[in-house]
């Protein structure tokens, strides 16, 4: 029956963040030994809840039991001594230091108040082995790759004893390999008897590894079921709060209309920048969505980089524009000739975090129009209006500053600025990347939407069956190179698109 | 009501600026007496303004430099020094004036301009820390100005360049303030009648992003650089003009440590993004209210450095986030405390 002891119970949290309720009474609680998703969509709640129960909140009503003990935690670090760790997406560890310094930082075992060096890599060592993780403890963790970085962040969470585990999206950016070791990870913690809370978009990953769902929306918490009872499709509608039709395939009622007569919107001859993108040529018609498919690094963002002049290409690179042959020194150019780019990292290049809703979205117009040539204020508000009700984003007002919009609102507000400036082709680097499930949706259909009202559109996604469901056509990439193209619909699956990306038939 | 004025982003700047202000008034009840001698209106405030007038251009250069790039330019006093010798030079040390008065202002000006081009290359092309960049000009531009007047103090003998940092002719309104107040207005008036205040706050707030929406960040971060050295040359001339000569040692020496403490002290980030020209004029009359207080105070000159730097921590310390999450925080618990006790 020990294993059936809670670690942790909340009950009746509400958070208020400027007179909008985050959440409303929600209670959650998590097993001994068990890893607990938790699920919802985009400003469901899963990051208020994580934050209230690590103390980065505060929050009004409610209490926090960790092993039946009330505990009001005030800060992570309080948190932590408390026996709750948390690792987020980005590692919040110091990348220049050691591995094992990492593992020891703010605990460091000393000898004659000297750091004891040696005493440090040893045990170091030897957590490290009881997880079957091999790493030289006495290297920079940055010469790691992120998902080594985040297994030293919860073997360090393991180190300081926790009895509660908390994972916020780690895996949006590891490769399949790597999510397998960190489920091998998460399974040997959980033996040890530690609770786990998983947050993640990705439902695969929930039914392979996890035993319980705890579902929010609106800030309220739908249910808390054990995985077997609660097939995807439901999942699904409850995080949606409706049955989905909308996820059969959308696909079934896209029609393409290509005119492939005219002119191509987009011609792209011997275009590269070596030794990143290795020449290559291609076409893009009005209401068309290409997709280009391959794995992280096979060359498939820094192809429409170039595309965009965000990236120099090379001197010998041909760009005709509608006909027009166009050499683009600056994303300017490519703006003024109405190409359009979300781009792939929306924190790093997309979001102008401190400034508000209506100048994120306005920018782009705004730059395009002429930075002396001020839009009157009346209609920059008219705009961000329009495209806040066009596209669903949830936010409180038009001057909320967009970090206080949860990622798949800030996305929609990118994917705004660009069609306010009414691009005549549309270059979306993975615009559904680490958003919720209907979001995803919501953005597929109006890809299509917009390529059926005459737009040409370049997709880019992870997610293969994302582009099969919405893509005309696709490009397949490996090593900088373009090594295929799948053109007609009907060849458009996810096997194919596969096989063609692991080279030749029978491979995969 | 009070809350909402609390959580102003101006409030603590003018709440730090009212502090000084208060203490100085019950000091010296005269403080904010403004009188009319000698066709010329005179008083505390006004000489605070007059003698601030060089701290006030200088700062809104360097407010634009570091919403830009997120650095800042420690080249301005050396630039305003090599100007203000410039100027000196063209007019010459003659019984009359060896070239028209507009004539060495221009060059002067163009001086500063390549002095500000100088930056913006090593900042925004090579793309070198600002504070090292400008670092080469704080010492080679006062360097150029110790050249330029031998190492001396070039003295101008025509009796009316004193007259510059004056009164305007027929209005009791000194020059110098009349020009920083007028610049200030005009950047103020052209950043938000045009997009030019969010496309810098964009650069500041994220380069790689602000390139891809179109913007030429390069070219930003070139015109905030050259627009400073600008308005440091001006206030190298205007102080040339208030002793009548060209001083290569003194001449705004120091000013761009006060210059970006009043842009800090204005409520803007050191990181950059986004920032408010209102703060930094408020910052900057704030550093010269505590200047001129001090001498009031029969602080000695070699003194002065050291009361500053125990006023200002108070006000940097008070405006932290460090100090600002310690006191939410002590309302929280004082908050929780009181619901524990009704419990």
């Amino acid at each position: 029956m020990e294993q059936e002891r809670n670690i942790i119970d909340m009950t009746g949290i509400s958070k208020t963040f400027n007179g909008v309720k985050a959440l409303d009474n929600v209670h959650l609680s998590l097993k001994k030994g068990s890893i607990h998703a938790l699920m919802g969509e985009n400003g469901a709640g899963k990051s208020t809840l994580i934050r209230v129960l690590t103390g980065a909140y505060p929050f009004e009503s409610g209490r926090i039991l960790v092993d039946g003990q009330d505990v009001v935690n005030t800060s992570p670090e309080m948190a932590q001594k408390n026996g709750i760790s948390t690792v987020y997406q980005e590692v919040n560890l110091c990348p220049n230091l050691s591995v094992a310094e990492n593992l020891f930082i703010g605990r460091e075992p000393r000898k004659w108040g000297m750091i004891d060096w040696k005493t440090m890599n040893r045990n170091a060592d030897k957590i490290l082995e009881d997880l079957d993780i091999h790493l030289d403890v006495t290297i920079p963790l940055e010469s790691y790759s992120v998902a080594i970085q985040q297994m030293v962040a919860i073997a360090r969470a393991v180190g300081f004893q926790s009895k509660v585990l908390i994972l916020d999206e780690p895996t949006s950016s590891l490769d399949e390999e790597e999510v397998q070791k960190l489920f091998g990870l998460m399974r040997q913690v959980q033996a040890k008897g530690v609770g786990i809370i998983f947050v993640t978009h990705f439902l695969e990953q929930v039914y392979e590894v996890c035993d319980t769902i705890s579902v929010l929306r609106n800030g309220t918490m739908v249910g808390t079921y054990p995985v077997e009872e609660l097939p995807r499709m439901q999942l699904i509608a409850k995080m949606m709060g409706k049955d989905l039709d909308d996820l059969e395939e959308i696909r079934s009622d896209v029609s393409f209309q290509i005119e492939k007569s005219g002119t191509p919107l987009l011609e792209a001859k011997q275009v590269s920048r070596l030794p990143v993108v290795k020449p290559y040529s291609l076409e893009l018609h009005k209401k068309e969505v290409v997709g280009v498919a391959g794995l992280l690094g096979s060359g498939r963002s820094e192809l429409v980089r170039l595309l965009y002049g965000a990236d120099m290409a090379d001197k010998e690179s041909q760009i005709r524009f509608q006909g027009q042959e166009v050499k683009l020194k600056h994303p300017y150019d490519a703006m003024k000739c109405g190409l359009a780019f979300c781009p792939e990292n929306r924190k790093a290049e997309g979001i102008f975090p401190d400034l508000t809703v209506r100048e994120n979205l306005n920018i782009a117009f705004q730059t395009r129009q002429g930075i002396f040539k001020l839009i009157p204020k009346k209609d920059q508000e008219r705009f961000t209006d329009e495209y806040i009700s066009i596209l669903h984003i949830k936010t409180q007002d038009r001057e909320t500053l967009i970090r206080n919009l949860s990622g798949g609102n800030q996305q929609k507000v990118i994917i705004g600025r660009w069609l306010l400036t009414h691009p005549e082709l549309l270059i979306l680097d993975e615009p559904t990347r680490g958003i919720d499930v209907g979001t995803k949706v919501e953005i597929q259909k109006l890809i299509v939407k917009l390529a059926q009202e005459g737009m040409g559109v370049f997709f880019i996604s992870s997610e293969i069956d994302e582009m099969v469901r919405t893509c005309s056509r696709m490009i397949i990439m490996r090593d900088g190179q373009k090594v295929g193209e799948l053109t007609q619909r009907e060849e458009l699956n996810q096997e194919a698109v596969m096989k063609a990306i692991a080279g030749g038939e029978g491979e995969c | 009501m009070l809350r909402k004025m609390t959580s102003h982003k101006l409030f603590m700047p003018v709440f730090c600026l009212a502090m000084v202000l208060l203490v100085n008034v019950i000091m010296t009840p005269t403080f904010f007496q403004i009188t009319i001698r000698e066709g010329v209106f005179y008083g505390y405030m006004i000489d605070i303004l007059n003698r601030g007038s060089e701290l006030i251009l200088i700062t809104i250069g360097m407010t634009l430099v570091g919403a830009s790039c997120g650095g800042v330019d420690i080249s301005v006093g050396s630039v305003a020094a090599f100007s203000g010798a410039l100027c000196c030079i063209c007019l010459g040390d003659g019984a009359a004036y060896r070239m028209p008065l507009v004539a060495a202002f221009v060059l002067s000006l163009l001086l500063a301009a390549l002095c500000g081009l100088f930056n913006g290359f090593l900042v925004a092309k090579l793309q070198i820390q600002p504070m090292v960049a400008t670092l080469i000009l704080y010492t080679a531009a006062r360097g150029g100005a110790q050249l330029l007047t031998n190492g001396g103090v070039y003295t101008i003998k025509v009796p009316k360049f004193k007259s510059l940092a004056g009164a305007i002719p027929g209005i009791p309104l000194q020059i110098p303030i009349a020009i920083a107040f007028i610049t200030f207005l005009i950047v103020f008036v052209i950043l938000e009648r045009t997009a030019l205040k969010m496309s810098i706050e964009a650069v500041g707030m994220n380069r790689k992003a602000a390139k891809l929406v179109g913007i030429k960040t390069e070219r930003i971060i070139f015109g905030c650089f050259v627009i400073t050295a600008i308005l440091a040359g001006i206030a190298g001339v205007i102080s040339c003009a208030r002793i009548g000569a060209a001083d290569a040692t003194n001449n705004n020496a120091s000013i761009e440590m006060d210059a970006i403490l009043a842009f800090a002290l204005g409520g803007n980030l050191m990181s950059g993004g986004k920032f408010s020209l209102t703060g930094s004029l408020i910052g900057a009359i704030t550093i010269q209210t505590l200047t001129t207080s001090l001498y009031a105070l029969n602080v000695s000159a070699a003194q002065l450095p050291l009361y500053k730097a125990l006023i200002v921590i108070v006000i940097v310390a008070i405006q932290s986030p460090g100090v600002q999450e310690m006191i939410a925080r002590l309302k929280k618990k004082k908050e929780a405390e009181r619901q524990v006790m009704a419990e």
